[in-house]
């Protein structure tokens, strides 16, 4: 038999807290993005938890999806990035404050 | 922990307790790191403990694309970035534009956290079993997956794939640099510019250039792509060192 479930719903939270504290408190883009991943992370972890625990494979396809829009998003983010990079160097979130370049 | 102990065997409470720690160890290195290859790295360590724990939860394949995508993939793609960007230096804490944001993000994260542990107290959600779609044995587990993906969500699996063309168009498309806009002739510096004009020489002999653009503008960007970023990494080493 293994580990209850609440366990793992209980570090899925603690995984997503940290992520949503270091995507508030961090200043870097490319940190934030990580951040972003963390939390995209703690809630796979959810979806598998309650996959098991309602002996349902739903919840582990809805990750697969996750997967491939996590993906997406990383490709089109960091075009981005690297796209406000290069019009101003060493850019902060701070310094991103108009839509014009 | 006792009840840890009781409802689990040794092996599976030993497996969940180290992976946990690894993933929360690495998600605060991510956030505490100052330099963003150390925090790529860090959330490498994060990817790696939740694949264990999907390994731990019967979902294998899971546990597999976790580690091929995420760790062999995006984090990757992330040092990338930070590597050719050159933005691998250490991030200015002194400098706060907004001096209390940080105890209050602190704040409120501790916050949020603490409310749903509280509320879901011994009773966290839980719902009928199913009855449909049973998650079988261990070796089952892919088989599974793939019959869910291809039969049940076929249409979001076919959705998902105009989602991947749209993100490829879409990172080309930021990728290039706009050479066509009206104002940039004189924006970029000498460096850039001669790149530009020495590809747009041959091309020179066409009389709607301008016009033309988007067809001609593909392969063409693509060769100017390369010139420019080696522009750009001239650029980058001359503002670092």
């Amino acid at each position: 038999m293994s580990i209850d479930a609440s366990w793992y719903l209980t570090l899925a939270a603690v995984l997503f807290t940290i992520g949503a504290i270091g995507l508030l408190v961090r200043r870097n883009v490319l940190v934030m993005f990580m951040c972003v991943e963390l939390m995209l992370n703690a809630a796979n972890l959810t979806f598998v938890t309650f996959a098991r625990k309602l002996n349902d494979v739903a919840g582990q396809t809805a990750v697969f999806f996750v997967l491939v829009v996590a993906a997406a998003e990383v490709v089109v983010g960091l075009g981005i990035i690297v796209s406000i990079y290069r019009r101003r160097p060493g850019a902060t979130a701070d310094d991103i404050h108009g839509l014009k370049g | 922990m006792t009840n840890l102990l009781v409802a689990a065997t040794i092996p599976d409470a030993i497996t969940f307790a180290v992976a946990a720690v690894i993933c929360v160890v690495g998600a605060l290195g991510v956030v505490l790191a100052r330099n963003p290859v150390h925090s790529a790295l860090m959330l490498v360590m994060t990817l790696f403990g939740i694949a264990v724990l999907f390994v731990e939860e019967n979902a294998q394949f899971l546990a597999a694309v976790q580690v091929i995508v995420y760790a062999g993939a995006i984090v990757v793609l992330f040092l990338f970035v930070i590597m050719l960007l050159g933005v691998d230096r250490r991030e200015a804490f002194e400098r706060e534009p907004l001096p209390a944001q940080r105890p209050v993000a602190i704040l409120l994260g501790i916050i949020g956290l603490a409310e749903v542990l509280l509320l879901a107290r011994g009773r966290w959600p839980g719902g009928a079993r199913s009855v449909s779609a049973a998650l079988g044995t261990p070796g089952d587990n892919t088989r599974l997956v793939g019959q869910s993906v291809f039969t049940t969500y076929l249409l979001a699996f076919e959705v998902t794939s105009v989602l991947l063309v749209v993100a490829v168009v879409g990172a080309v498309v930021l990728a290039r640099r706009p050479r066509h806009a009206p104002g940039d002739e004189a924006g970029p510096a000498g460096a850039t510019t001669e790149p530009d004009e020495a590809t747009d020489g041959p091309e020179a002999t066409d009389p709607e250039l301008t016009d033309s653009g988007p067809a001609e503008g593909e392969g063409d960007g693509t060769a100017g792509g390369g010139r420019t970023r080696d522009g750009e990494l001239a650029e980058s080493e001359v503002t670092s060192s």
